[in-house]
């Protein structure tokens, strides 16, 4: 192999893609799931077209087909779950060279979400920028990239265009829908739209909508893109200047909102970085740590999908779309058995809304487990807490 | 400063001239008391008794709510055997991940939060195993466990068992016993009460005993009159008046 330059070497706490434990190194796979003479309806009433959605699988396929695993990314995640992808380079996905998928701790052969066990699949979501059909991609009407012209997606069309390919890789019935946050939600709608493909659904730091502090937060993300100069009504593409301090601010205020004041405290306290003068300039760690995340956000994210998946976050609302606003009664359709985890530092999705769905579960006559999972790394927990999440998912998963 | 023993005579001499204890009369008291001296030890079959009296006592394809339900034993026995419909609710982290890794449904949350998020009567069957002792406000709970469970199985340590009572009198140190192994100040038993107290709640809140149990002289038997003092631990199954 060559040598990487340093800025993409791997770090030595992850799993190299020759670890026995590894799913090694992956390749994403495409499929057109819609086209021009059948368009994808959306929720809104509008359709689009074409549709393609790029995903990854890991593992094997059992015979019976009952061994399938789905595993729903979150507002900046992709289908790159696990291992590392071989095509980073070509592909331009640098960041890959430098991190395996973003639950590698998780998954893998004897890993908590077994892949010797397990056939593992997630797939990237519409109107993301990963390779899946989104705002940047061109819109077959203009021949130019979609830009605001795309249409508005939610989580009920996220869910129905997994569930188209599942039907693709002819799988009727998943052993478990999994994923933390957003894709936590998408589990949730799993298990509501489509009750008899989903055997167990694992929802992890989410619950059925998000509260108004978390409105608000996505609220001042869009606002500071859309008024980026850069911004140009979404058109960007061409002009080679794309509304990256805007995309900046928001990745960077997002992710207050994924830690906790405890957790802040612990891993930057006021520490100042040494050799640093006073005036405005990133001083104190905090400061400098989020300009980091800031930065490697923009490289790897396009602003466009960021306001359309954020827009669909606000949107989603289990109980208004399934029990007339009444979440007991929408709980009433579920037939697949519930994991709800909760982190008790988490402010995004407190402990206490997570635990209103369980009980609503339980109000529905449903059986359900819940469980807090005690930690300081706010909403980030159930990316960071993989010993207790996975002890959890494996023991869940039998 | 030490609490020297009591010497027995004078605690004869008490029991005899007090009302409350007179019925008991002293030639029992001394034989209790001599019993009293005996080591105390519980043959292993005995410590899960009351799992087993529960499993007896529910029937098949029920709906079971296990309040305080620990790492998930009974409700994977009952599921296993008596294919229920069981939850679990426990507040313990550990015993929580207990309860997933042995396939039980279960719920962390804190009983003296109560029971809001359950609907009236959706279960069969509620289980309060040692559990209402712990509580802060029990009686607040129990009203709740009747409302959710057509029926409530209640199991608790009796209070006024005479090792018990012996423990306090004679030793004059909070007791310390095979059902209460615990010191004061590391217990989870904050409310701790009879059997009697328990039936006179019962009878003053419209609540009716429809079986009881007890764990007494070393065997489980049916609940008799005078228990309060000879049964160490009691099950009892309860539901409401008219219900």
């Amino acid at each position: 192999m060559r040598p990487q330059p340093a800025q993409y070497a791997r770090s030595s706490k992850d799993d190299p893609p020759d670890s026995p434990t590894s799913v090694g190194w992956t390749e994403a796979q495409r499929v057109q799931l819609a086209s021009a003479e059948a368009p994808f309806a959306l929720e809104s009433g509008a359709s689009i077209a074409p549709v393609v959605v790029e995903y990854e699988t890991y593992g094997r396929l059992s015979p019976a087909r009952d061994n399938a695993v789905l595993i729903v990314h979150a507002l900046s995640g992709d289908a790159h779950v696990a291992g590392w992808d071989r095509h980073a380079r070509q592909t331009g996905r640098l960041y890959r060279l430098k991190h395996p998928g973003w639950w590698d701790a998780v998954v893998g052969p004897s890993k908590p979400i077994d892949t010797n066990r397990y056939f593992v699949v997630c797939s990237n979501f519409l109107g993301s920028c990963y390779g899946t059909t989104g705002p940047a991609d061109i819109d077959p009407a203009t021949g130019k990239p979609w830009g605001l012209r795309f249409p508005i997606v939610t989580v009920g069309d996220w869910v129905r265009l997994q569930a188209r390919l599942l039907d693709h890789l002819s799988i009727e019935r998943v052993r478990a829908v999994v994923g933390g946050s957003l894709g936590g939600q998408q589990a949730l709608e799993w298990a509501l739209a489509f009750p008899d493909r989903v055997e167990r659904a694992i929802v992890l730091a989410a619950s059925p909508r998000l509260s108004a502090q978390g409105l608000a937060f996505n609220a001042v993300g869009r606002h500071a893109i859309m008024n980026d100069p850069n911004f140009n009504g979404g058109d960007y593409y061409a002009s080679g200047r794309s509304p990256d301090v805007g995309l900046a601010v928001a990745r960077m205020m997002a992710h207050i909102t994924y830690l906790s004041e405890e957790g802040m405290h612990r891993r930057f306290g006021r520490r100042r970085r040494p050799g640093t003068d006073s005036g405005f300039h990133p001083e104190f760690e905090i400061e400098s740590y989020l300009n980091y995340q800031g930065q490697t956000f923009v490289e790897r994210f396009d602003a466009n999908s960021y306001l359309y998946i954020t827009r669909a976050m606000d949107y989603y609302d289990a109980a208004a779309r399934w029990g007339g606003g009444d979440l007991v009664e929408a709980c009433r359709r579920i037939t697949s058995r519930v994991m709800v985890v909760s982190f008790s530092s988490d402010w995004l999705y407190p402990p206490a809304h997570c635990r209103e769905f369980a009980l609503a579960m339980c109000r529905a006559g449903k059986t359900v487990t819940y469980v807090n999972v005690p930690s300081a790394y706010g909403h980030d927990s159930f990316l960071v807490e993989t010993d207790a999440v996975g002890r959890l998912i494996s023991a869940f998963l039998r | 400063m030490s609490d020297p023993r009591m010497p027995l005579e004078d605690l004869l001499r008490l029991a005899a001239d007090d009302p409350a204890l007179k019925h008991v009369g002293p030639p029992e008291l001394a034989r209790l008391i001599s019993e009293l001296e005996q080591p105390v030890s519980r043959p292993a079959a005995l410590e899960r008794w009351i799992d087993g009296m529960i499993e007896r006592i529910i029937p098949a394809g029920a709906s079971v709510l296990d309040l305080g339900c620990g790492t998930g034993e009974l409700l994977s026995r009952l599921i296993e055997r008596k294919n229920v419909r069981g939850q679990g609710v426990e507040i313990d982290p550990h015993a929580v991940f207990r309860c997933v890794e042995r396939g039980v449904p279960v719920l962390q949350a804190d009983l003296d939060l109560g029971l809001s998020g359950f609907a009236d009567a959706s279960f069969d069957y509620v289980v309060l195993e040692e559990t209402l002792q712990t509580l802060h406000r029990p009686t607040a709970l129990l009203r709740e466990v009747l409302r959710v469970g057509r029926r409530a199985v209640v199991s608790f340590p009796n209070f006024g068992y005479w090792r018990v009572r012996l423990s306090l009198a004679l030793g004059g140190r909070m007791p310390r016993t095979a059902g209460l192994p615990y010191h004061w100040y590391d217990t989870p038993n904050i409310h701790l009460f009879t059997l009697q107290d328990f039936l006179d709640w019962a009878a003053d809140n419209g609540v009716r005993m429809t079986g009881g149990y007890v764990l007494a002289d070393g065997c489980v038997r049916e609940l008799r009159e005078g228990d309060n003092l000879y049964a160490e631990e009691v099950l009892c199954i309860i539901q409401k008046n008219g219900g």
